[in-house]
């Protein structure tokens, strides 16, 4: 650039180094608070997971003999809060796993035929969609609870996946409606023209297209559905249907507070969406970023 | 992706203006489009409208809300509830604007920070604030208690003994986690703002304050304030924190109504009241979620 050009002719002034170098020192102290701030609770996670069973109550900031065990334990299901971890496992995987493809079904489904078929007062469905949001998922907790029964989907896995799709389901139409804007209207009515239904339109056509968008609102779904807590305690009681984060707050029913096995089975739990956030993390906040300074 | 778009470039003809009623959907399509959306329009119906009406016709005795309003613990988590809301998102916004500022400068152990600056956002929220709480509490020492005796030799207070300093603990909580989210996307703002405009500042001899007041804030405004309505009306919603931070101790006093439904609904086995706790946050919410929906529309989505 001409700028560099210009720096490198003159020698510079001192003065000027010398403000220079103190900002970057001010910005270099300040990065060092930021890490602390950041890394405080998370450093906790990890000092309090590596105690010794019986040691957690102390005074040391890091722990005298860090031991592994406590992983151990969770690992081996070697407690009885932990007994089933492994099955509660599975059914977070589960839950995450039917939440995402069917989130992505029925909101890739619902946007096809608002957006590109241009349905009648379509519109009207994907604003009431974003209705869901108006009363917060946790004030709809206790209603959805009766409802469930109802149903007859109390204690029962397809509950939670019920109660995610439909506050992970708005959203995504929101996404692709506004990400198919920027598909051109004409490829599916060429593809039309040549003969294809609006089922080939729709598989060959707009999902394929739709793939970042797909991916990014798949991952807010898994994520979703992996880390909500309310709706996975209030609608599943016993041990075997548990999820993860609701056999996790069961610790703090206990006198004992095997705190080391909490934090370890926290931190096994946490594993999954930090990796799929960073893996994706380019992604997770496109839904908002971009664009928004035109508005 | 880029040739897929080129060759909608190549079929980017459009037909000749069909007289009134023609561009609509006919016979098999029309069929085909309410397929498409009935399993939506069957899951909205199913778990969302009627939960909602339920929801309303349980809250919808006056006499709920005569008990709600007379209930003092009710009033402390309303108040602390504003608080908490007011205070958090403000404070995460404004903190997520300045960050986003630092983080645009080119240095690599920027980018390197930035990687562990996001850490609390992808926790999920239970482990996370657990973790808090541990480090708070007193009665046996906590990280940071143990932290200011070792460096300082004071004796850190009980943090949970007091109301307003247990819901000042749960804002700390929610700000440390949610932070990181908004300054990502108030520095993917910033750095959608064209450098020629900078560079014009510059030729013009503006000062960092006059760069951030005359260019970066007119251009970042509309994001900054979508951003603080949804982030308000998360955390409006938002039970993790005090539920797992504070707990709502000591005795209720640093609950906010999320929690105190629970309560309501789980230890006094009074779910109607607990509906109708929630549905007295509705005058608040209602104007911002109209707001955020006007706003979201002008909006576009680039991924």
């Amino acid at each position: 650039m001409s700028t560099v050009a210009l720096h490198g002719r003159a020698p510079r002034r001192p003065r000027y180094r010398l403000r220079r170098n103190l900002t970057e020192a001010a910005a270099i102290a300040f990065a060092l608070v930021l890490m602390v701030w950041t890394l405080a609770p998370i450093y906790n996670m990890v000092a309090v997971s590596l105690e010794r069973h019986g040691d957690v109550f102390t005074n040391n900031v890091w722990p005298e003999h860090p031991t592994l065990n406590g992983f151990w334990i969770v690992l081996s299901e070697g407690y009885w809060y932990l007994q089933y971890f492994w099955h509660q496992f599975g059914n977070s995987l589960y839950i995450g796993a039917a939440t995402t493809f069917i989130t992505l079904l029925i909101g890739s489904l619902a946007s096809f035929s608002i957006g590109r078929m241009r349905l009648k007062k379509g519109w009207i469905i994907s604003n009431a969609a974003l209705l869901t949001y108006v009363i917060p998922a946790s004030f709809l907790a206790i209603p959805f609870y009766s409802i469930m029964i109802k149903y007859g989907l109390a204690n029962n896995l397809w509950a939670v996946i019920f109660a995610e799709v439909t506050f992970a389901t708005p959203y995504a139409i929101f996404i692709f409606q506004q990400y198919g804007v920027s598909i051109p209207i004409e490829l599916d009515e060429a593809a039309r023209i040549d003969g294809a239904s609006p089922l080939q339109v729709y598989l060959r056509i707009y999902l394929p297209l739709m793939a970042p968008a797909l991916v990014a609102v798949g991952t807010y779904a898994l994520l979703l559905a992996w880390n909500e807590y309310l709706y996975q305690f209030m609608l599943l009681s016993s041990t075997r249907s548990m999820t993860v984060p609701v056999a996790l707050a069961q610790f703090l029913n206990s006198d004992e507070a095997p705190w080391n096995y909490m934090m370890a089975t926290a931190i096994i739990y946490a594993i999954p969406p930090v990796a799929i956030y960073y893996a994706f993390r380019r992604r997770m906040t496109a839904g908002l970023t971009m664009g928004g300074v035109k508005g | 992706m880029t040739e897929v778009v080129a060759a909608g470039r190549l079929v980017a003809w459009r037909w000749p203006r069909l007289p009134r009623g023609h561009g609509r959907l006919h016979g098999a399509d029309l069929r085909w489009s309410i397929a498409f959306v009935a399993p939506y329009a069957a899951l909205f119906a199913a778990f969302a409208v009627y939960p909602m009406i339920y929801a309303l016709w349980m809250g919808s005795d006056p006499a709920l809300f005569a008990e709600l309003f007379s209930d003092p613990r009710y009033l402390r988590a309303a108040i602390n509830t504003v608080l908490f809301v007011g205070f958090a998102v403000n404070l995460q916004m404004v903190a997520a604007l300045f960050l986003s500022g630092f983080f645009m400068r080119r240095r690599w152990w920027i980018k390197a920070l930035l990687v562990i600056y996001i850490l609390p956002w992808t926790l999920p929220a239970a482990p996370a604030y657990l973790s808090f709480h541990w480090m708070l509490v007193a009665y046996p020492q906590g990280l940071l208690n143990n932290l200011a005796a070792a460096l300082f030799g004071i004796e850190g207070p009980f943090w949970f003994n007091h109301g307003w300093l247990a819901l000042a603990c749960d804002i700390v909580a929610d700000v440390w986690k949610w932070l990181p989210l908004w300054t990502l996307i108030l520095l993917g703002g910033r750095m959608a703002i064209p450098q020629d405009l900078y560079d014009a500042a510059d030729v013009d001899g503006a000062s960092a304050w006059q760069r951030f007041a005359y260019v970066t804030m007119p251009l970042l405004a509309s994001l900054y304030v979508v951003s603080t309505l949804i982030s308000a009306i998360w955390t409006f919603g938002d039970y993790s924190p005090v539920l797992f931070v504070s707990a709502g101790t000591p005795a209720f006093e640093s609950e906010v109504v999320s929690t105190l439904g629970f309560h309501y609904a789980l230890d006094f086995a009074n779910p109607p009241l607990a509906v109708a706790a929630g549905l007295s946050l509705l005058p608040l919410l209602v104007p911002l979620m109209i707001l955020v929906i006007r706003r979201l529309q002008r909006i576009e989505v680039q991924l």
